[in-house]
C-alpha cells in the first residue's frame, strides 16, 4: 500500500515534498486539495488533518503533517542517499539549522510576497499600499540576503558539495514570490547560479511539473472569481491589514 | 589499581561534605571513561554519581583538573535565558549531563551586536552552541545535534530513534515555530515591552487578538499534539515537550497565567518540570519570570535604539 499525499501546488512546502517524493521514486497517490476553492476545509481532509493544512501525508492509518517532517519520515523510512540527510552530524545539522531558521524568515517573507502581490488584490478589490509592500520587500531582500551571505557563502550548496532537503525547502519558497511577478534573481547572480544547480540536481523536467501552478499563478488568479475566495477574507484583515 | 579506587572513593567522601561549596560542576555522560585511561590523561580527580531531587540518575559529577572554563573541548553554548529557545537547550544539556560553559548574552544590554559575538555568528541571535571549530544556531539544530551526537548517553526517548515516534517529535518542532513559538513571543513583547518602545499602552484589540492567536495554538497543542497522552509523542518526554513548555513560559513571566482553566495542560507541565527535575526548571526560568525589570534595562540602552524600529514593525 502507497502513501497517500495531500498537496496542492500552489503550495511551496507541497511542491518540496512532491519534487522529494518523486525524485527518490517513493510510490505514492496523488490527492490534490485545491487552497483557492477551501478543500482544506472538507470533512474528509478533517480526518486527515485538524490543522487544515497542506501538506499532509497519510501512510496505512499513520498521519502526518508539516513538510519538514512528512520528508524526514521518506528519508528514514525508504532509505533515500545520504547528501539529502547526510548522516554525518555536522553536515546534518546545517541542514537543520536552515530547516528551523527559514519557517520565520524566508517562507514568512516570501509567502507575504505572493499575497501582497496577487491575492489581496484580487480578494479584496484594492492595491496593497505601497509601504506595505516596501516593507515587505525590505524582509524579503533580507532572507535572501541571509541565504547568500549565511547558508550558502561560497558552497555549491548549503550543506556542501551536495544538495540536500535544505535546497529543496529553500527554491520551493524562492520561487513563491517569482510566481507573483517578482524576479528576485535578477541581480543575484551568486543565487541564480544556485538556482540553476539546485535545477540541475533535481531534473529539470520535474522542477518544471512542480512549478508550473505556481508560475502560472499571475493568470490563473487573473481569471478567479473573487466572490468564490472569499473565505480567505478573514486571515487577509487579520495577517495583512 | 586498587589503590586508586580507595583513593578516589576517599576524594568523593571529601567532595561530599563540600558540595556546597562547589560553583562550577562538569557532569559527563554515563558511560565513564575507564579508570585507567583518565589516570593516564592525569586529569580526574574524582567521579560520583549524581541523583536528582526525583531519586533518578543524573549522570556523574566528575572533579577533573584540566577541564578549565577556556578549555577547547567543552561545547560552549551561548545563551541569554530570557530566550526560550535558549531554555530549552540549556534544559536539555543540563538533564541529560552534557558538560558545557555557559557564556552569557545579555540581550537587553545589546550584547548580541557586539564586535565579539558578531564572530560567532553573523545572525545576531541566541542560543548558539560552539563544538570545538563548529559554530550552530538556531535551537532545533542545537537539540537534534546534541541529542545524536550523544545518544550512546542520552536516553532515546529525548528524539526517538523509532520511525513514527521520530516523525511525531519533528512534526511538533516544525509547527511550532509560527504557531506556539510566535504567538507566545508576541504576548510577550506586548505585555512586556510594548509600553516602553511605543510610549503608550497596548490597544485592547490588539491585547485581545494576540492572546486569541496563542489560545488557538494552545487548544492545538492539547487537542492535536497531546490528546490523551502523558507527553506529545507518547509514554515519554522527548524534545518536543521541552519545546514546548520553553515556549508556554514566555508569557506567564509577564503575569498572564495561560495555564487557567487548562487543566490537561498543567498536568502535563508538571510530568514535565518532574521529568526535567523542578529544581532545574525554576532555575532556568529564574529570569523570565523576573521580567518587568527588563524595560527599565533596555530603556537605559542606547544600543537598542536600532531594535526599535524592528518592535515597531512587530506591534504595527
Amino acid at each position: 500500500m502507497s502513501l497517500e499525499l495531500y498537496l496542492d501546488l500552489f503550495s511551496q512546502p507541497c511542491r518540496s515534498v512532491y519534487i522529494f517524493a518523486k525524485k527518490n521514486n517513493i510510490p505514492f497517490e496523488f490527492k490534490n486539495i485545491s487552497l483557492l476553492t477551501g478543500e482544506h476545509y472538507e470533512e474528509e481532509f478533517g480526518k486527515i488533518s485538524m490543522i487544515r493544512k497542506v501538506p499532509a501525508m497519510r501512510d496505512g492509518d499513520f498521519c502526518l503533517t508539516e513538510s519538514i517532517a512528512i520528508m524526514l519520515y521518506m528519508v528514514q523510512k525508504f532509505k533515500t542517499p545520504d547528501f539529502w540527510y547526510p548522516a554525518d552530524l555536522q553536515h546534518r545539522a546545517r541542514v537543520d539549522e536552515y530547516l528551523s531558521w527559514q519557517h520565520m524568515a524566508i517562507r514568512m517573507h516570501g509567502s507575504k510576497m505572493f499575497w501582497l502581490r496577487l491575492l489581496i488584490p484580487k480578494v479584496m478589490g484594492v492595491e496593497v499600499p505601497q509601504e506595505k509592500l516596501d516593507a515587505a520587500l525590505e524582509d524579503l531582500n533580507g532572507s535572501l540576503k541571509l541565504i547568500e551571505e549565511k547558508f550558502l557563502q561560497d558552497r555549491p550548496f548549503i550543506a556542501g558539495d551536495h544538495m540536500s532537503l535544505a535546497d529543496l525547502v529553500a527554491i520551493v519558497e524562492i520561487i513563491q514570490p517569482v510566481g507573483a511577478g517578482l524576479d528576485v534573481f535578477e541581480g543575484r547572480p551568486k543565487l541564480s547560479a544556485w538556482r540553476d544547480r539546485v535545477e540541475a540536481a533535481i531534473g529539470k523536467e520535474l522542477f518544471d511539473d512542480a512549478h508550473h501552478a505556481i508560475l502560472g499563478a499571475q493568470e490563473s488568479v487573473k481569471m478567479m472569481d473573487p466572490s468564490k475566495m472569499q473565505l480567505f477574507k478573514p486571515k487577509i484583515l487579520k495577517l495583512f491589514m | 589499581m586498587r589503590l586508586l579506587c580507595i583513593l578516589s572513593r576517599l576524594i568523593q567522601r571529601l567532595l561530599n561534605q563540600i558540595q556546597s561549596t562547589i560553583t562550577k560542576i562538569y557532569v559527563l555522560p554515563i558511560p565513564v571513561y575507564p579508570l585507567r585511561l583518565t589516570a593516564r590523561r592525569g586529569g580526574v580527580l574524582s567521579r560520583r554519581r549524581i541523583t536528582g531531587e526525583d531519586g533518578r540518575h543524573r549522570g556523574r559529577v566528575v572533579e577533573a583538573k584540566h577541564l578549565q572554563p577556556s578549555d577547547p573541548d567543552v561545547m560552549e553554548l551561548y545563551l541569554d535565558l530570557h530566550s526560550q529557545p535558549c531554555r530549552s537547550v540549556f534544559l536539555f544539556a543540563k538533564a541529560v549531563g552534557i558538560p558545557f560553559e555557559f557564556k552569557l548574552v545579555d540581550l537587553a544590554a545589546g550584547q548580541q551586536y557586539s564586535e565579539e559575538f558578531g564572530k560567532i555568528s553573523i545572525m545576531r541571535k541566541v542560543p548558539v552552541m560552539k563544538d570545538g571549530s563548529f559554530i550552530l544556531t538556531e535551537s532545533v539544530a542545537i537539540l537534534k545535534y546534541l541529542a545524536q551526537k550523544h545518544s550512546s548517553s542520552v536516553a532515546d526517548h529525548w528524539y526517538p530513534a523509532e520511525l513514527k515516534q521520530r516523525a511525531c517529535v519533528n512534526e511538533y518542532l516544525s509547527w511550532q515555530h509560527m504557531n506556539l513559538r510566535t504567538h507566545g513571543s508576541k504576548v510577550f513583547l506586548l505585555r512586556a515591552l510594548y509600553p516602553v518602545i511605543m510610549g503608550s499602552e497596548v490597544p485592547k484589540e490588539k491585547m485581545d487578538a494576540a492572546i486569541e492567536d496563542l489560545n488557538q495554538s494552545l487548544n492545538l497543542l492539547e487537542e492535536k499534539f497531546l490528546q490523551k497522552k502523558p507527553f506529545i509523542v507518547g509514554e515519554k518526554i522527548s524534545l518536543a515537550d521541552l519545546v514546548a513548555v520553553v515556549e508556554i513560559m514566555q508569557p506567564v513571566g509577564t503575569g498572564l497565567d495561560v495555564f487557567e482553566g487548562r487543566p490537561k495542560l498543567i498536568a502535563w507541565r508538571e510530568r514535565v518540570k518532574k521529568e526535567i527535575g523542578e529544581k532545574l526548571f525554576d532555575e532556568a526560568h529564574e529570569a523570565i519570570m523576573k521580567v518587568t525589570s527588563l524595560p527599565q534595562k533596555m530603556k537605559s540602552n542606547s544600543d537598542l535604539e536600532m531594535l526599535i524600529p524592528k518592535f515597531r514593525k512587530i506591534f504595527s
